[in-house]
């Protein structure tokens, strides 16, 4: 039996599968492809629940909801049920007109513009502020811990809840904040009733949500740096600025790159802080390409099922431009990931 | 790095450790500042509920403190239907996704087999599915199996927000620990699935708590599926039962902020549970991620 072989293999070689000697606690002398073939077969049986629920859940959707986009199909021409009567589908394939029609008009482009605006500015003021916190945090400081479990805090409140309680603070005849305001004399602000006032306050809202997750995983990535290269540098006579740049930036790379990533396609698609803020008002200043989506296929009547697929199809596609992209650019720096 | 005179081990210790007297002012009011901006919004929630509300919307911080929202709010509402509701959903997206995506992050860990690098993609472009090109299809799907206006339609539609990321951490969490502990679990004859589940699952801690605080915060919060999914007072979870709430009480803060307070508690419980592995768990997963 090849038990005592070192089974870095496992993990190195799948084709090499001589050298793998797990028995299963039968001993059995099987052929080396049996072996690899069970191999495989644990794994997959282990990713098999993913797999399966997000083929059905996310694939199938997907595929129906890109051919919803070719089609003209709206509230009044789906298959439905009337009592007991049912009606077919009457909706007809228009190939790339809901594209065109997107891409050429003015309001997909508008949303566009505001949609990057509001994922650049979330996600480069949620990784400074970040970045800040945990820098202070990973020193030796008194409190260090009371400290961390309040700024983590917004990441633990449910997220409706948050922005109840912003729209609270907003709110502007009775919000703290206007009220705040007006006992220094200051005139009441429309924090979400003026277009220009309600992007900054949704940024703030989602600001304010999204700094503990950075600073969470930021602090994780500040504490896997060994001290001796601070200690080193110290001694070469590195300035506290040198010591930021030239180690602390390197050191956090990894971490930074993923949490961008992840943290700008969480905000192109940040549902809910637009929705249940400001609903995309007023008019539509803060509404973003997703809940705008969602407005074509829930609020707008009659229901525009084609309409909404096909923002949602340029949304994923932007996205998925923008990851590759992004991993295009790191692998260039020699990053691989 | 060129230190080519051994300096003495002394000198270098002390020399990080050193702040002046006013550093050490200015981060501590960084960081006051800080948490004050992050608590403040939350603690004025609950204040406000705890005042009569007829005065929710008084400057004080506390006027004539009573549980009369609360009480409201219990006695009057389906609240705690949906509060059970959102807490079933919630337990069981939690249970199971935290193993799932163990198993899965396990499998990408440990394993390489056709196929990984396509799941690994798939795993973050998941991500990347606006919710509103899938809520329509979903729906279908869901009226198609019978789900709809039921627990289980809800929990599996969770699993595939939160397991994706989830997956991901645990995978940079398994690569943290030393494949040597594998190694011994097939020497004594365990199959992999043995060794995962009693040798690896337990030295996991750290990731399970930020796999699990995740998802339980990820079903916890979720508002589009679940304003859509499911109808009738009584299976609503409280996502979609407060937003009734709000067409019912219209700007009535004193009740809508005591039920945000009674939302916050398990999530905060769950927080305490959890914050201890935070920085420990997302620090292996998001570096290695």
């Amino acid at each position: 039996m090849a038990v005592d072989t070192p089974s870095q293999s496992v993990v190195k070689t799948a084709g090499d599968s001589v050298a793998r000697g797990r028995s299963r606690g039968t001993g059995s002398h099987r052929g080396a492809s049996k072996r690899s073939l069970s191999t495989h077969w644990y794994a997959w049986a282990m990713v098999a629940p993913v797999t399966i629920v997000i083929a059905v859940i996310i694939g199938y959707p997907l595929v129906r909801g890109i051919y919803l986009s070719l089609t003209d199909a709206n509230e009044r021409n789906v298959a439905r049920s009337i009592g007991v009567n049912q009606i077919p589908a009457s909706y007809e394939f228009v190939g790339l007109d809901n594209y065109t029609d997107a891409i050429t008009g003015g309001q997909f482009l508008g949303t566009l513009g505001w949609t990057v605006v509001w994922t650049v500015s979330c996600v480069s003021l949620t990784f400074a502020l970040g970045l800040g916190l945990a820098n202070i945090l990973n020193r030796r400081i008194a409190g260090r811990s009371a400290y961390r479990l309040m700024l983590i805090l917004p990441w633990a409140v449910p997220g409706f809840v948050s922005v109840f309680a912003w729209r609270f603070l907003y709110n502007q005849d009775n919000g703290l904040l206007n009220k705040v305001l007006a006992g220094g004399g200051i005139d009441a602000v429309p924090w979400l009733n003026d277009p220009t006032w309600a992007k900054l306050s949704v940024i703030a809202t989602n600001v304010w949500l999204g700094v503990p997750f950075m600073m969470v995983a930021l602090l994780g990535g500040l504490q896997s740096i060994p001290g001796e290269l601070y200690e080193a540098a110290e001694m070469d006579g590195a300035s506290a600025w040198q010591r930021f740049r030239h180690i602390t930036m390197p050191g956090l790379r990894s971490v930074s790159t993923t949490v961008v990533l992840l943290s700008t396609i969480w905000t192109f698609n940040m549902f809910p802080v637009i929705f249940l803020l400001t609903r995309g008002g007023p008019g539509e200043a803060t509404q973003i390409l997703v809940t705008q989506a969602y407005k074509f296929s829930f609020e707008v009547s009659p229901r525009d099922f084609a309409q909404s697929s096909t923002w949602g199809v340029l949304i994923l596609v932007l996205l998925m431009v923008f990851a590759a992209f992004y991993q295009r650019v790191l692998r260039k720096q020699g990053e691989v990931w | 790095m060129t230190t080519t005179t051994p300096t003495p081990q002394t000198l270098n210790a002390p020399v990080r450790g050193r702040r002046s007297p006013l550093a050490s002012v200015g981060l501590h009011l960084t960081l006051i500042v800080a948490s004050v901006i992050a608590v403040f919004p939350v603690l004025w929630v609950l204040l406000t509920s705890l005042k009569p509300a007829k005065f929710a919307t008084t400057t004080d911080f506390f006027r004539e403190t009573t549980f009369e929202n609360y009480t409201n709010l219990l006695n009057d509402t389906p609240f705690l239907t949906w509060f059970g509701n959102s807490l079933l959903v919630a337990g069981l997206t939690t249970v199971l996704g935290v193993f799932v995506s163990a198993t899965t992050g396990y499998a990408v860990s440990r394993f390489r087999f056709p196929g990984k690098r396509g799941l690994m993609w798939t795993l973050l472009v998941t991500q990347m599915f606006p919710v509103a090109v899938l809520i329509v299809p979903i729906y279908n799907i869901m009226a198609t199996m019978g789900l709809l206006n039921q627990p289980a339609g809800l929990v599996i539609t969770y699993l595939t927000i939160a397991v994706p990321f989830c997956a991901w951490m645990m995978k940079g969490f398994f690569d943290t620990i030393p494949r040597e502990i594998d190694e011994s679990g097939y020497v004594d004859g365990l199959t992999p699935f043995g060794t995962f589940w009693r040798l690896i699952l337990p030295l996991a801690k750290p990731g399970i708590a930020v796999t699990a605080f995740y998802s339980f915060i990820t079903a916890w919060g979720e508002v589009a599926y679940a304003s859509a999914f499911m109808v009738g007072d009584e299976n609503l979870t409280l996502a979609g039962g407060l937003q009734k709430f709000v067409n019912q009480y219209g700007a009535q803060w004193g009740p809508m902020s005591a039920a945000s307070v009674l939302i916050a508690v398990p999530a905060a419980l769950v927080f305490l549970f959890a914050q201890r592995h935070l920085v420990t768990g997302m620090s292996a997963g998001a570096v290695k991620g």
